[in-house]
């Protein structure tokens, strides 16, 4: 098969296991490409990309659009900040106004859990899924699966990846724990009770609260961060406790025996999740991941618009 | 299925041979030249010709590249089978330096079309030259023509050229078939 089994990118759940191969395979190509004296191929040059963005982004909406450039394609960027959006303007009349441009494909990110799949069913253009709510952030976790499978240099059937942090708010959570299922990888998730949905288990997830017994179980440890701006409530007394009970430093790595692999999907609360002499270390692979979330992006956008016939 | 044999296994030895001697009157010693195979089927010749070029002329430190065109082609979203790539395996520049492109079969000049835009990623050559074992002379889309050929062949646009390497088919063979909607390696 060498073709998505999917018409939009909503999320890994809609996904199967040949889908993330392509897409794996895809992007190993377009590494490549990104890391030539001129990193552009000129694939979609008769595609238009709208990147919608409802919910604040940084290093997501650079890497999409850096994606979508290197494949030449024409790029619309749109806050909604700063749009009609706030004159109360609805989602579908919103990007039917963009589409109405003669845009392809849509990449957006919407603080409402399932945006994507309702612009799906209503509006004509590919639908590129970059975090709904704390539904699924697809990209994020192919970016991450990507990276592993780098780092450990094989596929992750039968790897054990911990995830550490925030797990109850979190997007990139729930996608990467759907897309390291489907490669055959055992997870765990270790966290504040608090902080980690009470169901979880129902997805073969297994919990872990004692941060250094998790990290011994596994190859990768993928640590998250604490989303305060999404915290109505208190959900750990202090951030110093935290730290003391799930933050990672030096010392817990060097007495786990041995070297396992730190990733963070960004941005780092440094000296929270992870002190700086982790962050910064040999073991870690964050800034790979960013490298290698513009090729993962080019791999979902190039295989999406194939599918758009002339 | 009517089959007709083009080139045999020793006709092949014998103008790759040919080609390979060619290459030399004009590159010499390869100092300032790199050969660049084109993905998929285009790197079993290249390899081949590298062979012979190290083993029984004995270049030394011969470049060669394998360049996967698949974003490059001008026919992406208008077929109705999705384009495969296949792994680009070039670890060096092409500024100022002479490349010589080299593909088994040259037919509407596509690939080689969509090859001259993708070297541009590697840098500005000296100059580019075209080597290719078979050459339909009559296919052409594009004003492109080769530097070095193997043989020229006329054949219609319902018939197809098959080119057999012993490292995927167990003998080197070229034939002409009529077209069929898919082949096992073209």
């Amino acid at each position: 098969m060498k073709q998505l089994s999917v018409e939009h990118l909503l999320g890994i759940k809609y996904l199967q296991e040949n889908d993330l191969e392509l897409i794996f395979e895809t992007a190993t190509h377009f590494k490549e490409v990104i890391n030539r004296p001129i990193k552009k191929v000129p694939s979609l040059r008769d595609i238009t990309i709208a990147n919608l963005f409802f919910e604040n982004s940084t290093r997501t909406k650079l890497s999409f659009e850096l994606a979508e450039k290197r494949l030449s394609a024409d790029v619309i960027n749109f806050s909604a900040g700063q749009s009609s959006v706030k004159k109360g303007e609805t989602l579908i009349d919103t990007v039917n106004n963009i589409l109405s441009m003669k845009v392809d494909i849509v990449v957006m990110r919407h603080g409402n859990v399932g945006a994507g799949v309702f612009l799906s069913k209503h509006v004509d253009a590919k639908i590129v899924n970059a975090g709904d709510g704390t539904h699924e952030h697809p990209t994020q976790a192919l970016l991450d699966s990507f990276s592993m499978r780098e780092a450990l240099n094989s596929n992750l059937k039968g790897k054990k990846i911990v995830i550490v942090g925030d797990i109850l708010h979190s997007r990139v959570a729930l996608s990467n724990i759907f897309a390291l299922q489907m490669q055959g990888a055992k997870v765990k998730v270790c966290g504040p009770t608090t902080l980690i949905p009470r169901y979880i288990t129902s997805l073969g997830v297994e919990v872990e609260t004692n941060l250094k017994k998790a990290l011994e179980w596994c190859d990768v440890a993928n640590v998250f961060r604490v989303q305060h701006e999404r915290m109505a409530i208190k959900y750990f007394p202090s951030t110093r406790e935290y730290t003391q009970l799930f933050g990672i430093n030096k010392e817990i790595l060097d007495n786990i025996g041995k070297d396992i692999v730190i990733m963070h999907p960004g941005p780092i609360n440094r000296g929270v999740e992870l002190t700086s002499d982790v962050a910064d270390s040999k073991q870690s692979i964050i800034l790979n991941q960013v490298e290698n979330g513009v090729a993962v992006r080019m791999a979902v956008l190039y295989l999406l618009a194939q599918q758009i016939k002339r | 299925m009517s089959r007709k044999t083009l080139l045999t296994s020793k006709e092949i030895d014998i103008i790759l041979h040919r080609l390979a001697c060619q290459l030399i009157e004009n590159h010499n010693d390869f100092s300032n030249t790199v050969l660049i195979g084109l993905q998929p089927r285009g790197t079993y010749l290249a390899q081949r010709l590298k062979k012979i070029l190290i083993e029984d002329y004995q270049i030394e430190n011969l470049k060669l590249g394998l360049l996967d065109i698949t974003f490059y082609r001008d026919d992406f979203r208008r077929k109705d089978e999705p384009l495969e790539a296949t792994p680009t395996k070039n670890d060096f520049l092409i500024e100022n330096k002479k490349v010589v492109i080299i593909d088994d079969v040259l037919y509407s000049g596509r690939s080689v079309r969509a090859a001259l835009t993708a070297l541009q990623a590697f840098g500005r050559p000296v100059n580019i030259e075209l080597l290719v074992l078979i050459d339909r002379r009559f296919s052409r889309h594009l004003p492109i023509q080769p530097n070095y050929r193997g043989r020229q062949v006329d054949a219609i646009n319902e018939e197809k050229v098959v080119v057999n390497w012993e490292e995927t088919h167990s003998k080197d063979e070229i034939y002409l078939i009529p077209k069929q909607p898919k082949i096992d390696n073209q």
